[in-house]
């Protein structure tokens, strides 16, 4: 007995030391993975201050209604996109999913039934994230090719039901989202807003304080152990894909509020800007770190350069570039940090 | 223990030797009821056969080493046994009673607990999800059954006291990122886990494989510990010196069946190993012989 407490005490003092090294709690690289979206929340914290120093017309109430406005579309998407990469998965299709369903709001409303067109989109938009989620988890598909393909088609069904024109949308019902009031005299408030941030907290407490939450995290760290402790893998993949369906549904009616019409040809790069959003906001394309904050602050990182450059006169081309390198360097940095703790 | 495990004569083999090497010899380990016994299980794969008839029994509170060479079915044994497989012939009784497991799962229901070798943790997530992975605690109340909130601070506390209760004195906080551990730390965490929910038995595979001596030590410890807790342990092993500082009883897996049954304070490491590849046997009074049958000396022999 004496032996073995000897032994424990002696190996404990060889963890410590290994610990107190880089990788350990106290590391950065620890605290990087463990709260991913501190860096992001810097970044962007950084990036309202260079603008509003730099520029005279950033640090505006009304501009910076305008950038959270601009961001309510691609931030709903990167929401879903998020439970997405969180299971180490993507998806290419989310804003293809999304103009279809701003298709049926506008052409289903057309016959004076707004109420129907809402429940056409939502069940639209839902049972085609659950053709992805199918896809994944009967066929084995792996997800980039799953929504590679219905990107392709989901695009040309849009098209084709779309007769090739856009659709103007009237109905209060499914352009109020973007119809607010101002609040503290100046700050444009709509219930978009409010329903994305609902969203978010929804989306936040189910991944933090729920067992279907730990579970998309667990799937996403790693399949086979998730497996073998008895969690249902394909049941909770494929629920992901159709909450994330649902979500894109919300986008598209956030998008009608936003511009009232529906643009066969509209967010073509829908997809990617989410994307974007996401890895800037810190959660990892390897599946099981990150969460919804990061993703809101990633997408306001996106729209504040793009806002910012533009009240600086820097051609949006350069933006493209600032944006580029922002992913590039969030994944490096990502990578480093699992690197470091391993 | 059992008057059975001291048969005299220098048969040096226990309980279950007998039931597995010679007919009629079962009787000698009727007076407890096994925690889990197999017999005659056949798994096929197309032309091979991995199980050939094979037998197992697992006291209550006891330690036993599954061991045998590689190919020998020694993995299809345990995954028989864990529900990861089915078996094409033969019974699975637990407690007495005939079970089949169709999945793991079905195993774990029955309170049959496997560590495996890769040891299924996420390494993303903390000391104490991970302790509850796929069994999470909700809070009691509306709380828990309208929103199913999750309990972390109760599962914290049990994951915790869990821990303290196994000796596992090292790690710094029972939030800490398992990927943030040593490998003798991953290791205590999934078998800490096991012994939470193990209510039968616990499986082990490899537990020391990937370890360094003091780690190994450790590991061994909590084995222990879990075994004194009342909660048998079959441990699969390459390593005989960590085999022998453990393990109560060692069955023999070869070419797909229970070769021997031994006691390591009876035997010496070289007479297993060469039980293992079928160097020497055990004849029907449970003795020690060569291939053409004569008798090789034991240890009380040798004092």
């Amino acid at each position: 007995m004496t032996a073995s407490v000897d032994r424990a005490e002696s190996a404990g003092s060889a963890d410590v030391t290994r610990s107190s090294a880089f990788g350990g709690p106290g590391g950065i690289a620890q605290r990087m993975l463990r709260h991913p979206a501190l860096g992001p929340l810097g970044a962007l914290l950084l990036a309202v201050l260079v603008f509003s120093l730099t520029t005279s017309t950033f640090a505006d109430v009304d501009n910076f209604s305008l950038v959270v406005q601009q961001t309510l579309v691609v931030a709903t998407l990167a929401l879903g996109q998020t439970l997405v990469i969180l299971t180490a998965g993507i998806d290419l299709a989310n804003a293809a999913i999304m103009v279809l369903g701003t298709m049926l709001l506008a052409r289903v409303a057309g016959g004076d039934s707004p109420l129907v067109a809402l429940v056409a989109a939502f069940a639209v938009c839902t049972l085609i994230g659950a053709v992805s989620g199918a896809l994944v988890t009967r066929v084995k598909l792996p997800p980039f090719i799953v929504t590679l393909g219905l990107l392709t088609v989901v695009t040309a069904i849009a098209r084709l039901y779309s007769t090739g024109t856009s659709w103007p949308v009237s109905h209060p019902l499914l352009t109020g989202l973007g119809k607010g009031s101002y609040l503290f005299g100046q700050f444009y408030v709509t219930p978009g807003m409010l329903l994305m941030l609902g969203m978010f907290v929804g989306v936040w407490y189910l991944l933090a304080h729920t067992a279907w939450g730990k579970h998309v995290y667990a799937v996403g760290d790693d399949p086979e152990a998730a497996r073998l402790t008895g969690i249902h893998v394909d049941r909770t993949l494929f629920s992901v894909y159709v909450l994330a369906g649902l979500i894109y549904a919300v986008a598209a009616w956030q998008a009608l509020g936003r511009i009232p019409n529906a643009d066969p040809n509209a967010f073509q790069n829908g997809n990617l800007d989410s994307i974007t959003a996401v890895v800037i906001g810190g959660t990892s394309l390897f599946g099981g770190r990150g969460g919804v904050w990061g993703t809101l602050i990633g997408a306001f990182i996106v729209a504040v350069l793009r806002s910012g450059l533009t009240q600086a006169g820097i051609d949006s081309l350069y933006q493209d570039i600032a944006t580029g390198a922002l992913v590039i360097a969030s994944v490096a940095l990502d990578q480093w940090a699992r690197r470091r703790s391993l | 223990m059992s008057p059975a495990a001291q048969p005299g004569a220098g048969a040096g083999s226990g309980p279950g030797a007998g039931a597995g090497v010679g007919p009629g010899a079962g009787a000698a380990g009727s007076a407890v009821v096994p925690v889990m016994e197999a017999r005659g299980l056949v798994k096929r794969y197309g032309r091979v056969t991995a199980l050939a008839g094979a037998d197992f029994e697992l006291q209550p509170g006891e330690i036993l080493a599954v061991i045998g060479d590689n190919g020998a079915g020694k993995s299809t044994l345990i995954k028989a046994l864990s529900g990861a497989l089915v078996p094409d012939e033969g019974e699975i009784l637990l407690d007495g009673t005939p079970v089949r497991f169709h999945s793991p799962l079905d195993a774990r229901r029955m309170g049959i607990e496997t560590v495996y070798q890769t040891l299924a943790v996420a390494p993303a997530m903390d000391i104490a999800s991970n302790l509850f992975l796929g069994r999470e605690q909700r809070r009691s109340g509306v709380l828990g059954s309208v929103f199913r909130m999750l309990d972390h601070q109760a599962m914290r506390r049990a994951a915790q006291a869990q821990l303290d209760s196994l000796g596992v004195a090292t790690v710094q906080s029972i939030t800490q990122v398992v990927e943030t551990l040593s490998g003798g730390q991953r290791q205590a965490v999934a078998v800490s886990r096991a012994a939470m929910f193990g209510r039968k038995l616990v499986i082990m595979d490899e537990p020391t494989a990937a370890l360094g001596v003091k780690e190994s030590g450790q590991v061994l410890d909590l084995i222990r510990s879990i075994r004194d807790r009342g909660l048998p342990v079959i441990l699969i092993s390459h390593n005989m010196p960590h085999v022998f500082e453990v393990a109560d009883r060692i069955h023999v897996h070869r070419l797909g069946r229970r070769a021997a049954v031994v006691r390591p304070s009876d035997h010496r490491m070289s007479e297993v190993v060469a039980l293992m590849t079928g160097a020497l046997r055990l004849d029907e009074n449970g003795e020690l012989v060569d291939a053409e049958g004569h008798h090789h000396p034991d240890l009380e022999d040798m004092d």
